[in-house]
């Protein structure tokens, strides 16, 4: 049984604890021994991303101490992931210890396809699903093949969603455009920020979806900032808590 | 200082039919890129040839520039090395003044604007007419361009009826695309004919032949070029390729990735002046040699300027060429504008929400989105980032070092976005809150909740 050591971005912690509790879940289900280290908080891109390096050097020494020794560690954050796996190493250079930890860190969907091989997803969700795939899943850890790349078709989080029985996944016009979130992009750059988040809102809208589902809170909760400003009946849900309940198996 | 890119990106983007109308009409040449693309079976492998070639070149660029330069003067060609534009400048300025040249025609080429060429030969008494169809639009309209192969793709066809209503005498209301081709041509066709000399840029030099190979879609680099017996092509330094074969690569990843063509409707190889004339390569460094020796940022040097990821750039479509202060909009001329000034340029490397969609479009595969992340660190590491930003990250990383701090913190925002959600909305949650809703606060974290969650789920 693995010893799974459970990462929660801070801003999911804060303000979305059941996309945290729906990621312990479905990992207990799978058997795992399933840990969350207090002492975690950031992994520091924030800091990173703004150009600040001595700010988010410490961060990312901290994630090493707090998350060593785990067999593997998931987090329901292709963006965070993505920090800890590729950009810790321009921070702290090419160390054993971050080797070791980078390698063994997953985000959720990944982790479902790749680490636990879930092939066969048994579960319900009524609802036209658009999938919003957030850019660090895609173009960094690439979670799937991101529409300019000419590489054979790759998919793992629409993969596991598409077998929820009564869940249609919708077709995007852009099926992978950046809802301009960005970090602090998304108030540096509000006007662009927004215009981006209203056009990817219009293209799920478009395409019928009654629930926009993504593999990272951020740029959801980006879009749904505008949906609810804009009082649209469109809701965002994190793809663990659509998979909470469903089981799965190799 | 100029203004930020936010700042005239909102200026832009405040005009949303305008902005939208702009996002789609790139859009449109993006998709036909991926089409263009995905009928290239080894399109990807393409793209890491390309890549590797270019890499190797910037490893002996000075080798490749002299075995350039010999082949090209075996063929007859003068060749010039400028340090720097105004060297540049001096030089065609000099060889134009020469042979009495009072009117040239001239094809499109970045490097002439980076180097401020027309204005130069204009206060000599020399005419420069730009014979590229969105080039002269924008000449016309005393603009630079807007993208580095439409340079005109911020206009919309009326405004340039009205423009060639002014300009060139046309009747007023014209807005038919072919109307106002014809119209140009007819304008065009008289400056070529006049030309006493032509100018063009270089897409390609080739070190083993000593020639340059030019690419347009308008054929005017070849009428330009074609008549008048001087010909003055200007070309960085970080143009040259090794072997002819390897245009092979590049010509099957350029006009697919620049416009969704197959092949560009002209590609020229000039290998030599025409008979009784003469033909002269400027090769310019002009801080290209400073790139060169930044390890992290060499690759920007591999660029082709194909466009894509100005098309593909979701900031780009929707903040428009003007929105950056360098001449090079989009990816690619943040990465080079915030290396030429970091100062003058520095909110470029900002202007980006990281999507990456640059990197993975880039024929060239130039890691345009992680440059631009290491210029962050880059302009921080200078301390030239905005005061505000640079105590805020300072603080956030020192809440964030304390987990007792961070709990408390997190506790003190819930309860505020709760109780007081005006007061949410004072600092950066009011630029957030412009348009959007803060996130809803729930009354407690997700530490909070494990322990009883995990104490009920445990067996």
């Amino acid at each position: 049984m693995p010893r799974v050591g459970l990462f929660i971005p801070c801003y999911v912690d804060q303000f979305y604890p059941e996309v945290g509790l729906a990621t312990y879940r479905i990992l207990r289900r799978l058997g795992a021994e399933v840990e969350f280290p207090e002492d975690q908080t950031c992994c520091g891109q924030p800091m990173y991303n703004s150009g600040c390096a001595e700010d988010a050097r410490p961060l990312a020494e901290r994630f090493l101490r707090v998350f060593a020794g785990y067999d593997h560690v998931v987090a329901p954050s292709g963006s965070c992931v993505s920090m800890v796996r590729l950009h810790f190493r321009d921070l702290l250079g090419d160390r054993a210890d971050l080797r070791d930890v980078a390698a063994r860190t997953y985000e959720l969907c990944e982790y479902l396809v790749d680490v636990a091989g879930i092939r066969h997803v048994d579960g319900e969700f009524q609802g036209k699903v658009g999938l919003h795939r957030s850019c660090h899943g895609l173009r960094e850890l690439r979670l799937g093949r991101s529409s300019e790349r000419m590489d054979p078709p790759l998919d793992k989080a629409g993969r596991l969603l598409s077998q929820m029985r009564g869940l249609e996944l919708v077709a995007l016009e852009r099926p992978d455009e950046c809802c301009g979130f960005g970090g602090t992009f998304a108030v540096n750059e509000e006007a662009v920020s927004c215009l981006m988040g209203k056009d990817r809102i219009a293209d799920h809208e478009k395409a019928g979806a009654e629930v926009i589902a993504g593999y990272d809170m951020s740029c959801l909760m980006h879009l749904d900032g505008l949906l609810r400003r804009e009082r649209k009946p469109i809701r965002v849900m994190h793809v663990a808590q659509i998979l909470e309940k469903a089981s799965l198996a190799p | 200082m100029k203004a930020s890119h936010a700042e005239r990106a909102a200026a832009f983007a405040s005009d949303v039919p305008h902005a939208r109308w702009h996002d789609t009409a790139l859009w449109f040449v993006r998709v036909k890129r991926d089409r263009a693309a995905a009928s290239v079976p080894e399109w990807e492998r393409l793209r890491d040839t390309a890549s590797g070639i270019k890499a190797h070149t910037l490893s002996r660029l000075a080798d490749y520039l002299e075995e350039f330069e010999a082949n090209a003067r075996k063929n007859g060609i003068q060749v010039h090395w400028a340090r720097d534009g105004a060297e540049h400048n001096r030089i065609v300025g000099e060889i134009l003044e020469r042979r009495g040249v009072k009117l040239v025609a001239k094809s499109k080429s970045m490097l002439t604007e980076e180097c401020g060429l027309n204005p130069y030969l204009e206060a000599r008494g020399i005419e420069v007419v730009d014979t590229d169809l969105g080039e002269r639009i924008v000449q016309l309209a005393g603009e630079p361009p807007s993208h580095i192969v439409m340079p005109a793709i911020h206009r919309k066809k009326e405004e340039i009826g009205e423009l060639f209503h002014e300009k060139l005498g046309t009747p007023a209301g014209l807005s038919d695309p072919k109307t106002l081709t014809e119209a140009a041509r007819q304008h065009l066709r008289r400056k070529f004919l006049g030309a006493q000399a032509g100018l063009t840029g270089v897409n390609f030099a080739i070190a083993e032949t000593g020639g340059i190979v030019v690419v347009t879609n308008e054929g005017n680099a070849d009428m330009g070029t074609s008549l008048p017996p001087l010909h003055v092509a200007s070309m960085g330094v970080e143009k040259v390729i090794p072997r002819a074969r390897d245009l092979g690569v590049f010509l099957r990843v350029l006009a697919r990735s620049a416009t969704g063509q197959p092949v560009s409707t002209y590609t020229t190889h000039f290998h030599g002046p025409i008979r009784g004339g003469e033909m002269h390569v400027v090769v310019v460094d002009n801080g290209r040699s400073d790139i060169l020796a930044r390890e992290n940022f060499r690759r920007s040097l591999s660029c082709i300027r194909c466009g894509a990821c100005l098309n593909t750039c979701p900031v780009y479509r929707r903040s428009g060429g003007y929105s950056y202060s360098y001449l090079i909009p989009g990816p690619i001329g943040s990465v080079l504008g915030a290396q030429r000034d970091a100062r003058a340029h520095g909110s470029l490397p900002f202007a980006s929400s990281l999507c990456g969609s640059c990197s993975d479009v880039c024929p060239v595969k130039i890691d345009l989105h992680h440059e631009l992340l290491a210029l962050r660190e880059d302009i921080a590491a200078r301390g030239i980032l905005p005061f505000g930003k640079r105590v805020a990250m300072r603080f956030g990383s020192f809440v964030l070092r304390h987990p007792a701090l961070y709990r408390a913190a997190g506790r003190a925002a819930r309860f505020v976005l709760r109780a007081f959600p005006s007061a949410a909305r004072l600092g950066p949650g009011g630029a957030w809150a412009r348009q959007r809703e803060l996130p809803a606060a729930p009354p407690r974290s997700f530490r909070d909740l494990f322990r009883a969650a995990s104490r009920e789920e445990r067996p």
